[in-house]
């Protein structure tokens, strides 16, 4: 130790060597922790299993008008409705002042392919799956919490605050959709 | 509440120990000498309730866990099995499943007569916050347990509430997905549910054990809220309140065992026994009843505010509603601790006990319908609205405008007028000494 050193830490703290090796020592062992942190949190995230089933094809075919069905795609319910004529009409006729979170129908759609109604099928409030052909205005109700969607999905009462989503998706075929 | 150890070692065997670990002097200390107020009524039974039903719970979960299989294709079965095949297991498995209902109401009373008796007030808030952490911990261990069975409640339970955390703006969805372990509900869910279902209790008996560290520096409080001024106010803890604690155990197990032996499903839901099925939700879930209060604030808000989307709204009100527990040392303005000598404090806080019973009816009822005339949507914004107007606005003014009645000057005086002359109301000076 040189006795000069000592003097000045002294008179005035000013950061020296020792100081720097502290920060430094800290600074790699805070990165070291954290390095080890993270994988230990990233386990948690979807496996390689879960994502593989990330695309789907699905065949059309044997929905008739007026049908629904729900298929699972990523381990979520997706609705696939066949969509009567007065159901579209009835979509595109509501004004879009009247909703929560606007989009036309032809947005909700794919073009020439519009008595398809394809969307995940968890309520975009709290995750319940809504009833079919309920509520007041002729699309989809949710049990849980009351939320209404109309022929088109989209949120007309309750406290979801978007339309259910769309998933994404195109046809292959007339008759043949590929969802993911 | 500072005293000195009357320990003495009884033999060689205990001196020994003593001059290494020095538990049995602890114990001595913590668990039988421990002074305490003379005056606390049967409200005060319940931390000795709740820690038997901790106890209770570890048990008959550690049991269950040796019995349970994890997984989404099995764990139906293997609580059937439990129910069914395994030796005792019916009784053990309604032990373990109607014990968290008898925790939850022995949580509350614990809580609500510390709402009545002011004991979060200073000197004791760091008890009253380790409290609140402790429900926290306990509502946390409660639905990941309830999860457990894979019934459809318990699949649908794990998708709305996970759910709410997909509210969070931006961070919602990485951070649903991590929860999850997936895109839905599903295996790794239920797995990393378990594991956690496990290993919270304990955490939750090591929050307990700096709980009650917290309640002996100050020394319990007591329903006239006035603090002990002599030793000849406090009894040791053994064996006055160990037996009255005792006592309070056995009559809390009446009703727990007829639960347990004779309607160990009563307070489940029938949904629960069919099997979790990610592609149906049952058309009315509702979540068991010591949660159904929050699950009402959750439902209420159905409306945007300013910015705020309606779903985010109801889990901010549905968080809030438990957050601001927290701060209720600080939000109650008045000097007088015990509700006794708080004439208007009365009123709002009957009615607080009512509202809240109110929101639990809310909670379970059908999203739509009406209950007394009104519709659900709209008694449960007015509850709700009552449930905060109390924390935020009624305790931080009633202490300005409230006159209290006179207090007792001490513990000794209210016992003895109580006992000698209960007609005689006693005008002694007004205290404000605490």
């Amino acid at each position: 130790m040189a006795t000069q050193s000592n003097l000045a830490h002294q008179d005035a703290p000013k950061p020296g060597r020792r100081d720097f090796l502290y920060i430094a020592a800290g600074a790699v062992g805070a990165v070291g922790v954290a390095g080890v942190t993270w994988p230990l949190i990233n386990q948690l995230n979807p496996d390689a299993s879960v994502l593989a089933l990330a695309s789907i094809e699905f065949d059309l075919s044997n929905i008739q008008e007026g049908e629904s069905v729900t298929i699972k795609w990523r381990g979520l319910p997706v609705f696939v409705r066949h969509r009567t004529a007065a159901e579209i009409a009835e979509a595109k006729a509501v004004p879009m002042s009247e909703l929560k979170d606007p989009a036309t129908d032809e947005q909700r759609t794919k073009p020439g392919h519009e008595q398809w109604l394809i969307m995940i099928a968890n309520c975009t409030h709290l995750g319940c799956i809504p009833v079919g052909q309920s509520g007041d205005y002729d699309g989809w109700a949710c049990p849980c919490h009351g939320s209404q969607f109309d022929t088109a999905g989209r949120i007309r009462k309750g406290p979801a605050p978007t339309n259910l989503v769309l998933p994404p998706y195109e046809f292959v075929t007339d008759t043949l959709v590929q969802i993911g | 509440m500072a005293h000195e150890s009357s320990y003495v070692p009884g033999n060689v065997v205990e001196k020994w120990i003593d001059d290494r670990l020095p538990i049995i002097r602890w114990s001595k200390e913590h668990l039988m000498d421990y002074p305490t107020p003379k005056n606390l009524n049967y409200w005060w039974t319940f931390g000795a309730i709740l820690a038997f039903m901790l106890g209770v719970q570890i048990v008959t979960g550690v049991i269950l866990a040796m019995h349970y299989t994890p997984h989404v294709s099995l764990a139906f079965d293997s609580v059937e099995h439990i129910r069914r095949d395994v030796n005792g297991g019916r009784i053990i498995q309604a032990v373990h499943a109607t014990g968290a209902s008898m925790f939850f109401a022995a949580v509350y009373i614990h809580m609500f007569r510390g709402l009545y008796f002011g004991s979060y007030k200073a000197p004791r808030e760091i008890l009253w916050i380790l409290g609140v952490l402790l429900f926290v911990l306990m509502v946390t261990t409660a639905f990941m347990g309830y999860v457990l069975p894979w019934g459809q409640m318990s699949f649908w339970a794990a998708t709305v509430i996970t759910n709410i955390l997909g509210a969070i703006p931006v961070l919602g969805t990485p951070i649903l997905e991590l929860l999850r372990g997936g895109f839905a509900v599903d295996n790794a869910t239920l797995n990393r549910f378990f594991s956690l279902h496990y290993l919270l209790p304990f955490i939750i008996a090591a929050v307990v054990a700096l709980h009650i560290w917290a309640l002996h520096v100050p020394g319990n409080s007591n329903p006239i809220g006035v603090e002990v001024k002599s030793s000849r106010e406090t009894v040791p803890f053994h064996p006055y309140y160990t037996m009255k604690d005792l006592f309070a155990i056995i009559v809390f197990c009446i009703p727990f065992a007829w639960f347990v032996f004779f309607a160990p499903d009563i307070l489940g839901h029938p949904d629960n026994y069919i099997m979790a099925n990610s592609q149906v939700t049952p058309a009315h879930i509702v979540p068991e009843w010591y949660f159904l209060p929050f699950y009402a604030i959750l439902r209420a808000i159905d409306f945007n505010i300013l910015f705020i989307d309606s779903r985010l709204g109801g889990v901010i009100f549905f968080a809030g509603a438990i957050l601001v527990l927290f701060f209720v040392p600080w939000l109650d303005t008045s000097k007088v601790r015990s509700g006794t000598f708080r004439p208007v404090f009365k009123w709002f806080y009957w009615l607080f006990v009512a509202n809240f019973v109110m929101l639990a009816y809310l909670g379970a009822a059908a999203a739509d319908g009406t209950v007394l005339g009104l519709p659900v949507a709209t008694f449960s914004k007015l509850c709700t609205a009552y449930y905060f107007f109390y924390f935020l606005i009624v305790l931080p003014l009633l202490g300005r405008f409230e006159t209290p009645r006179p207090l007792p000057t001490s513990i000794t005086e209210s016992v003895l007028a109580k006992h000698k002359a209960p007609a005689a109301a006693q005008p002694a000076a007004a205290s404000t000494s605490h």
